[in-house]
């Protein structure tokens, strides 16, 4: 086989091991600690922010405001079409208004 | 469980996942549009969508690959940004541990960002994580992103101007969607607000990917410390 196909497959077992991990290691307690459970609790949003805060910050108004808007509408509607297709089209508005 | 319901709950996952397939296309056409001009064939992007299943470390991959970057760090590479699934591992382990075995195995294959979220979303709203519901979205997730990738590859320069319809910056939209829905959890303001601050240093200090886990483990370590006596008077929405 390829290296190509090597690094996929390695890419693909080391992937797996990382989403079987976690529960692995767990499973081995009988009981959760609860500032455990409270810290699994809070696993969602902790990673979901780490993967939007940078990429905020990093941003310029068009991105910002987006975001802001996107945040708004979830706040006020809840769902998460509404949201998205707010952002979208605020950035892509803005994109076009001031590049 | 009779046939009949297994059918609809896998319907009825897959029907859930609409919104995020919808979210994901362009990603997956990208994907299979950059592996191509980094080298890779169509059949290899295909593959790569296949095995490793994770939008954010094939996108590193691939552009570690067309750097000509040594195998073992591209593989590397690849774990640290999917490093943050043994959190979702950890978390979603329990929810699943009457499954039997080989369910457990399939399920965390396809342990994705959304569709952990989703599953925690389903679970807040009340609602019953079911093998048949779980892999409904989750094939029907899988099916349409190794076809993307593969219509990406095809197509190669399908799309003509990426920035001027925000394709570079749906997934954060969507990201914040995904957040924004996990705010009646205890603690949801504190630990978002240091995650957001941990990640920002780290990004700026460490670098990409490693601001993930190092502002995912800030937030988690926070909520963790807290008194439980505060965790317990915030119930936690059902």
């Amino acid at each position: 086989m390829s290296t190509t196909v090597w690094i996929i497959l390695a890419g693909a077992l080391m992937t797996y091991l990382t989403r079987v991990g976690g529960h692995l290691v767990l499973s081995r307690f009988d009981r959760v600690h609860p500032r455990v459970e409270a810290g699994l609790n809070a696993v969602p949003a902790a990673v979901l922010t780490t993967l939007v805060a940078p990429a905020a910050i990093s941003g310029g108004p068009a991105e910002i405001i987006s975001l802001v808007a996107a945040a708004v509408v979830a706040l006020v509607w809840g769902g998460m079409m509404p949201m998205f297709l707010t952002g979208a089209a605020v950035l892509i508005a803005l994109r076009h208004f001031i590049g | 469980m009779a046939a009949q319901s297994t059918l609809s709950e896998f319907l009825s996952g897959a029907r859930s996942g609409v919104p995020v397939m919808l979210a994901i296309v362009p990603f997956g056409l990208l994907f299979g549009a950059l592996a191509v001009d980094n080298g890779f064939t169509i059949a290899e992007a295909m593959l790569m969508s296949a095995a490793v299943y994770g939008g954010a470390s094939q996108m590193v991959g691939i552009e570690l690959f067309g750097q000509e970057v040594a195998p073992w760090l591209i593989v590397l590479s690849i774990f640290a940004v999917n490093f943050r699934h043994v959190l979702y591992s950890a978390a979603f382990g329990p929810v699943i541990r009457n499954w039997p075995t080989l369910q457990k195995a399939i399920a965390f294959f396809f342990l994705s960002d959304p569709q952990f979220a989703e599953a925690e979303r389903r679970r807040d709203g009340g609602g019953r994580i079911s093998f048949a519901w779980y892999l409904g979205m989750a094939a029907f997730w899988w099916v349409a992103w190794v076809a993307e990738t593969g219509i990406g590859a095809y197509f190669g320069g399908l799309i003509a101007d990426s920035h001027a319809l925000g394709i570079d910056f749906l997934l954060p939209i969507y990201f914040l969607g995904l957040v924004m829905s996990f705010r009646k959890r205890p603690l949801w303001l504190p630990v978002i607000l240091v995650s957001a601050v941990a990640s920002i240093i780290a990004y700026k200090i460490v670098g990409s990917p490693w601001h993930v886990s190092i502002g995912a483990v800030a937030g988690v370590l926070l909520a963790a410390a807290m008194p439980p006596r505060i965790q317990q008077s915030v119930e936690r929405n059902a």
